[in-house]
């Protein structure tokens, strides 16, 4: 029987030469991924199984982001004891404030994963990188220090979902509205386990930022990965970051699917999920008079260079809303540099947004952007649970950048075309 | 390996702040959290569990964060194992890692009432509902997770790869 593309890498990776859905197996990483929050408790777990050495200094990444340039007392500790830790091992990629960005968009921009590999992160997103063709999937604490320790990790070998893309995106539609759109259809059950397959000639149509956003919200399907074929974008995307040498697997003929979603990309329109979960969509036709209080740009799913020059696009020549706290937050070093280098962060700040340094801040409600009770958020990141970004009795609306910048400007959720009478 | 128990019973997408709070996470004390654990939505749970005590819940449960104090909460507020219809990813990876056996079950999800005592044997996957004399079968555990939960979760396991 065929195998998909995530069971190849899978086999590869666990020395055999066939494996089927369901079955367990423990395979060599490419990767072991951590941050600020999740790194101490894996220290200790690592400490725990008497390791001493890490399998490989160049193998394991740690990246602070969340709490990071340290909020408080709290967070300098943390940071304290993986900043050691990293010293001590001899960790060639550890980003420390300065160098770190948010480490999903980190990781591919300094082409450290690229396509074939093995990625556990000991954080949920760390399926971004599926967009490369790797298969990437986060874990606990425990995982990473497992993978630390010794190189290795179990898995139970995922069955998989295929989304058969065609057609082109429309003018303001984006990745993030592709997975949106797909989370409103099957549930944050709806790929519990399995592998999301995205394959068809649509694929071709997508940007990587596109492609990377997509992959970065597999995990609120319920998802173990998302992954895309390795084509010329992607090609030309790991020739600019990496010099790592990659592998293109390419799914068999006749593997077999537990399903198969067809998505014409050029039916979908800007989408919004509602609170307090990703599956509540709503077109932006059908979002009614929805009057926010600040929005946030930024994140491991929308805080690329084509995440802000969308925003940027839209904001130009406008002022945002005077009832709307507007919060830019470029996810790396060196987007923050080309927003600066291409004029964004001046169209940014003549608009009225606040412009932060990379960190994850308000995404996950740490600080930089904190809710009160009552108020509602419109974010271009991926959760939008009860509490997510603030207090339990605020809302967070999950869309694109290009609706987060209309919305801004409209002091209300607004589709990216109204700003532009349609036609743009 | 076997475990016995009375049952509480949850439904559907129970995520892992309602295990265990946000804000009980800065304890590194275990048992500060198992006395925490499932609080929001159940004051009972935490005063009313014995050793052994099993937690039988609908679809998707431990859905939200990676934290793994979800299962450690649970394990260590003396549940035996947790059967449900299905479980969120990481929540599955993270309890074997802890220690924590945890069975997929749909009959069992919706045949087990509250307070029921029930039997599992996790060789054959054999669910026993003594209460109401049933039985129900789930997957068995795959060998490579018998050895993680024999080992006491993958740091025992890692542990034991290690020295030899
Ligand atoms: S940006 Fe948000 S979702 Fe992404 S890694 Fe940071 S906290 Fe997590």
């Amino acid at each position: 029987m065929g195998m998909t593309m995530t069971q190849k890498i899978l086999a590869k990776h666990a020395g055999l030469e066939e494996v089927n859905a369901g079955q367990f197996i423990e395979m060599d990483l490419d990767i072991v991924l951590g941050n600020d929050i999740t790194t101490p408790v894996a220290i200790k777990e690592f400490e725990k199984m008497g390791a001493k050495k890490i399998y490989d200094k160049d193998k394991v990444v740690v990246v602070f982001d969340h709490f990071v340039p340290a909020k408080d007392i709290k967070s300098a500790e943390q940071c304290k004891v993986s900043r050691c830790f990293c010293k001590e091992q001899g960790v060639t990629n550890f980003f420390d404030v300065g160098q770190m960005g948010i480490e999903h968009a980190l990781l591919p921009e300094k082409g450290l994963v690229v396509a074939g590999d093995t990625v556990i992160g000991a954080d949920s997103h760390t399926c971004t990188y599926g967009a490369l063709g790797a298969f990437s999937t986060g874990g606990g604490s425990t995982d990473m220090a497992a993978g630390m320790a010794t190189g290795q990790l179990w898995f139970k070998v995922p069955s998989a979902i295929k989304f058969n893309l065609t057609g082109k995106l429309n003018k303001w539609v984006s990745g993030k509205d592709v997975i949106l759109y797909i989370i409103g259809k099957i549930g944050v059950d709806g790929a519990l386990y399995k592998s999301m397959e995205f394959t068809g000639e649509g694929v071709k149509e997508l940007s990587m930022d596109d492609r990377f956003a997509i992959c970065n919200m597999a995990i609120e399907a319920g998802g173990k990965n998302g992954i895309f074929p390795v084509d010329e974008k992607t090609i030309e995307y790991m020739k600019e970051h990496s010099t790592k040498e990659y592998t293109i697997y390419e799914t068999d003929n006749d593997a077999e699917y537990d399903e198969v979603i067809d998505i014409d990309l050029s039916t979908l329109k800007s989408t919004v999920s509602f609170p307090h979960l990703p599956e509540n969509t709503r077109s932006i036709d059908n979002v009614g008079n929805v009057k926010i209080d600040q929005v946030v740009i930024g994140s491991c799913t929308n805080g690329r260079i084509e995440d802000m020059r969308v925003a940027a696009e839209i904001l130009k020549g406008h002022k945002v809303h005077p009832d709307v706290r507007t919060i830019i937050i470029p996810a790396t070093q060196a987007i923050y540099k080309q927003c600066i280098t291409e004029g964004l962060t001046e169209i940014f700040i003549d608009a009225g947004a606040a412009v932060s340094t990379p960190t994850c801040g308000p995404c996950l409600g740490g600080y930089m952007g904190i809710l009160a009770e009552g108020e509602k958020a419109l974010a271009t990141t991926n959760r939008n649970f009860i509490g997510r970004m603030g207090h339990p009795g605020s809302e967070v609306y999950l869309a694109s950048p290009a609706v987060a910048a209309a919305s801004a400007i409209a002091g209300k959720i607004a589709d990216p075309n109204f700003i532009y009478g349609g036609n743009k | 390996m076997n475990a016995q128990g009375k049952v509480f019973k949850y439904g559907d997408n129970i995520d892992t702040d309602a295990i265990i709070a946000a804000r009980y996470l800065n304890t590194p004390d275990y048992k500060d959290l198992a006395s925490h654990c499932m609080q929001d939505i159940d004051t009972v749970f935490a005063k009313a569990v014995k050793e052994g005590d099993i937690i039988v819940a609908m679809k998707n449960f431990g859905c939200g964060s990676s934290r793994e104090h979800a299962p450690i909460a649970i394990k260590v507020a003396g549940i035996s194992c947790v059967i449900a219809k299905s479980f969120a990813r990481i929540f599955y990876r993270n309890a074997f890692n802890i220690g924590l056996p945890i069975l997929e079950c749909e009959e069992a999800a919706d045949k087990i009432e509250a307070g029921d005592e029930v039997s599992v044997d996790f060789k054959s996957g054999k669910i026993t509902n003594v209460t109401k004399n049933e039985t129900y079968q789930a997957e068995p555990f795959p060998d490579f997770i018998q050895q993680i939960i024999s080992s006491e979760g993958l740091v025992g396991y890692v542990k034991n790869k290690l020295s030899k």
